[in-house]
């Protein structure tokens, strides 16, 4: 019963994702075919989900801070710092937990950062993680001195960005295996409808007893989390710390996820599964051109229009015009047949 | 006078939101040259009428006729063209510009296309000379006073509009001198014979500038009356209502009288808001608080509920003393809070019914342990039949529900938590007759089942029903404490209006 209600409820994001993998199909045909190699799937479809994991990741962690009336814009900064502290760690000659340990946890501590801003000293979000969205480099670039700290020599922290595991990439099993627990927590737990209470209502949320601070400071710290995920695999994938371009404008990514995926910028219900779909849909959108052969500079103008036309699609605007235009053919039809009885 | 045809005249309008009638057939008669008060307590439909008559409503029934012609204005913008201006409590002028650009913000003087600003100061201190205001108009409108604000605000109102000026709570925010330079202004404009409606909650106020009162009372028109002669405990009864007192008064037990207190509040009282009170509710007991607004009754509930922190005296619960520093903290004592402003204080209006009911004991519980959807579904269904909620689907949202029935949800929110101490402000206003006797049923039933009470009613028949004790608060201060045979509503009114000469600081 339940696994029908997600899927109606997600109708619109099924068709885009349908269409852009059929596009993608049209444009480059080998775009379904999946093999195995050493073990190992690869195939554009595979390569889809591989890539997105950054995007998914993070577009977790944006969820419930949008369905909190809020907005994370450090995530991509704060993958970068992440990647420079699991980087400087592991050349420093600590293990592979240490080093995820360290990088988790400065995640966090940034997350928590972000949290205390918005929670305790109620600044807008939106002033309050931009705080870190500009220091946010320059940190990554004083824990890695200014250069791209490289660890081509550390196969163990490599293998989280490209290894495979049970024939899938790494990455893959990561993005799934958080958002499936993110899932879990949140809908199993009272979490969920205590998140989008405050979205809806902080202050009628509080006077009724939610400890609404803990539980902002709580999804910032989540938000944190996941970022941090996203900044060791983007870190292992390329076997360094790039202070500048780890990360880059990913944010916007993750909340243009969120938002295609039916969580709304103004807080309460959301969908984890829907941005699950947001992300899928916008790593098939840069796979696809990337295939496509597009020159490089078009990438992100085709990227800008398509996102344009789904966002227009799912507007209220359009949704009621869509709604008017079925009532109107139905009145016509019914005037039609009137007419029809009344010529005989 | 009453010959004169009138310059704004009102006639049978009603105003409906969302099939809840805000406004029922009410009339309303502004002279010119006359000062017109506006009473009423909050939702009696004061400013329901003043944005029919201002534009920014349009009426469902009724018609309005500016010196005997009918006008039906789009918009505020509108009504200042046909001469209805208003001055609003917060200044609606833009303090970092000029005091000669607020004035002519939107038709400034033009000469060769550009704003001519000499021509601007020029004419800005000719109209606020005739105001007596001798001001630097090049100067920003911020270094000003309040006052002076509110009198450019004026200033701009007549000069755009001249006939009609709504003058909405203008003196809230003013001290007594800079009312009295305020009074001075609004005689010099009825000296010009312009009509001036006025609307404050400042009786003293009422009194001194008013020529006659309008009082209205949920949505209806109770009477126009002149102000020379009007007793103010007529007034007093005109605004609050009587009705109601005789089909359920309460009887009380008198043994409970003599137990122990449930909650003791010592001295409890914060600066600017309420000042300190002693007050002692027992289980089984419903304690009444009466007062105008702006008495300090909400602020009393405030810091019962660690909403708002006190700031000296102490509140204890069966005796030890607690330090309610949180909604939370209360919650956690067995306390409950049923806010006076649903919308913004109680419904989360994008959840359903279901998930608001539950809500509070849901996070009474934590996050970690939550209601199963069959405990929740129990939970509403019980809460849905008990209270007798009419929602067609309990997984309706909330917001969609009417008032009378977001309120039940509300009382079923906090029922669920099976609170020791219940907190009730304003719970029957703004809600339908069926809803209403309800409510005041439910008070009674779980007073009776030995559960403490503290209700906050503007409805003193009804208070008077039900409450083993009633507080009297007046300019936040507990003034009257009323037991046993002095429970009635001519001794609430006469604490209310006794004294009524210490409103001057207002």
């Amino acid at each position: 019963m339940a696994v029908p209600t997600i899927i109606r409820e997600r109708t619109p994001q099924l068709i885009v994702l349908a269409v852009i993998l059929a596009l993608n199909a049209i444009i480059s045909p080998g775009f379904f075919s999946i093999e195995i190699q050493n073990d190992r799937l690869y195939g554009s479809l595979i390569d889809v989900l591989n890539r997105g994991a950054p995007v998914t990741l993070l577009a977790i962690g944006m969820t419930l801070v949008i369905a909190t009336k809020g907005i994370d814009l450090s995530v991509g900064a704060v993958m970068a710092i992440v990647g420079a502290v699991a980087a400087s760690l592991i050349t420093s000659g600590y293990s592979l937990p240490a080093t995820l340990a360290g990088a988790l946890f400065v995640g966090l501590a940034c997350g928590i950062w972000n949290g205390a801003l918005v929670a305790l000293l109620d600044i807008q979000p939106i002033i309050a993680t931009l705080i870190l969205m500009v220091a946010g480099r320059g940190i990554a670039q004083l824990i890695t001195e200014g250069v791209i700290l490289t660890f081509n020599d550390k196969p163990e922290l490599i293998f989280v960005g490209s290894g495979s595991f049970l024939s899938l990439p790494m990455p893959v099993i990561i993005w799934v295996v958080v958002a499936i627990l993110a899932i879990l927590v949140v809908r199993r737990s009272a979490l969920g409808l205590l998140i989008e209470a405050i979205g809806v209502n902080r202050r009628a949320s509080t006077l009724s007893g939610v400890n609404s601070r803990v539980i902002l400071l709580a999804v910032y710290a989540v938000s944190g989390l996941c970022a941090a995920t996203a900044g060791v695999i983007a870190a292992a994938d390329i076997k360094g710390a790039d202070a500048n371009n780890a990360g880059l404008w990913l944010e916007m990514d993750a909340i243009l996820a969120v938002v295609i995926g039916g969580t709304s910028l103004l807080g309460g219900r959301f969908s984890l599964v829907g941005s699950l779909m947001g992300a899928m849909i916008i790593q098939s959108l840069n796979t696809g051109i990337l295939m496509a052969g597009f020159p490089p500079e078009f990438n992100l103008i085709i990227k800008a229009a398509i996102i344009l036309i789904i966002l227009i699609v799912q507007s209220p605007a359009s949704q009621a015009a869509m709604a008017n235009f079925r009532a109107n053919r139905q009145t016509v039809a019914i005037k039609t047949e009137s007419r029809e009885h009344a010529a005989r | 006078m009453a010959n004169a045809q009138p310059l704004l005249s009102v006639r049978g309008v009603s105003k409906a939101f969302l099939g809840v009638s805000a406004l029922e057939n009410v009339d309303f008669t502004l002279q010119a040259g006359e000062v017109h008060a506006l009473l009423g307590e909050n939702g009696a439909g004061k400013s329901t009428l003043i944005k029919i008559i201002t534009g920014a409503y349009r009426r469902d029934e009724g018609e309005v006729l500016l010196e005997g012609t009918p006008i039906h204005p789009r918009d505020v913008v509108d009504a200042q063209k046909l001469g209805i201006g208003t001055v609003y409590q917060e200044v609606n002028l833009l303090t970092n510009l000029t005091v000669a650009e607020n004035l002519f913000l939107g038709r400034q003087p033009k000469r060769f296309g550009l704003t001519d600003v000499r021509e601007m100061n020029r004419r800005s201190r000719a109209i606020l000379d005739t105001y007596g205001l001798d001001i630097d108009v090049t100067a920003p409108l911020a270094n000003f006073s309040v006052a002076i604000q509110q009198v450019v605000a004026i200033a701009r109102a007549v000069d755009i509009s001249g006939k009609v000026l709504v003058l909405d709570e203008p003196t809230a925010s003013l001290d007594a001198h800079e009312v009295e330079m305020l009074f001075a202004v609004v005689r010099q404009l009825r000296a010009r014979g312009m009509g001036i409606i006025f609307i404050s909650h400042f009786l003293d106020q009422v009194y001194e500038i008013a020529d006659s009162i309008t009082v209205l009372r949920n949505g209806r028109l109770i009477d126009t009356v002149p102000v020379a002669g009007l007793d103010r405990l007529k007034l007093v009864s005109m605004m609050l209502g009587r009705q109601l007192e005789a089909d359920i008064k309460r009887t009380i037990d008198p043994n409970t009288a003599k137990s122990e207190p449930l909650v003791s509040l010592r001295g409890l009282g914060k600066r600017g808001s309420v000042d300190p009170l002693d007050l002692d509710i027992r289980q089984g007991e419903v304690v009444g608080i009466a007062g105008l607004l702006g008495s300090g009754r909400t602020e009393t509930a405030q810091l019962v509920f660690g909403i708002e922190r006190a700031d000296s005296g102490t509140i204890s619960v069966g005796g030890a003393p607690v330090n309610m520093t949180s909604p939370r903290k209360a919650i956690s004592q067995g306390f409950a809070f049923c806010p006076e402003d649903r919308k913004t204080d109680g419904i989360v209006g994008d959840l359903s019914v279901r998930e608001n009911i539950i809500f509070a004991l849901q996070a009474q519980r934590g996050w970690m342990r939550p209601l199963s959807r069959s405990e929740q579904e129990a939970l509403a269904d019980r809460y849905i039949a008990a209270l007798d909620i009419r929602t067609s689907d309990r997984e309706k949202p909330i917001k969609f529900l009417s008032g009378g029935n977001q309120q039940k949800v509300l009382l079923a929110r906090w029922l669920a938590t099976n609170p020791r101490f219940l907190i009730l402000d304003e719970p029957t206003r703004g809600i339908d007759v069926g809803a209403h006797a309800e409510i005041i049923r439910l008070i009674i039933d779980l007073c009776e089942r030995g559960m403490a009470l503290l209700v906050i009613s503007s409805e003193l028949g009804e208070l008077v029903g039900y409450s083993s004790r009633i507080i009297v608060l007046r300019d936040r201060k507990m003034v009257s404490e009323l037991t046993g045979d002095e429970i009635s509503t001519d001794h609430i009114m006469k604490a209310i209006a006794s004294h009524g000469a210490t409103g001057e600081a207002a």
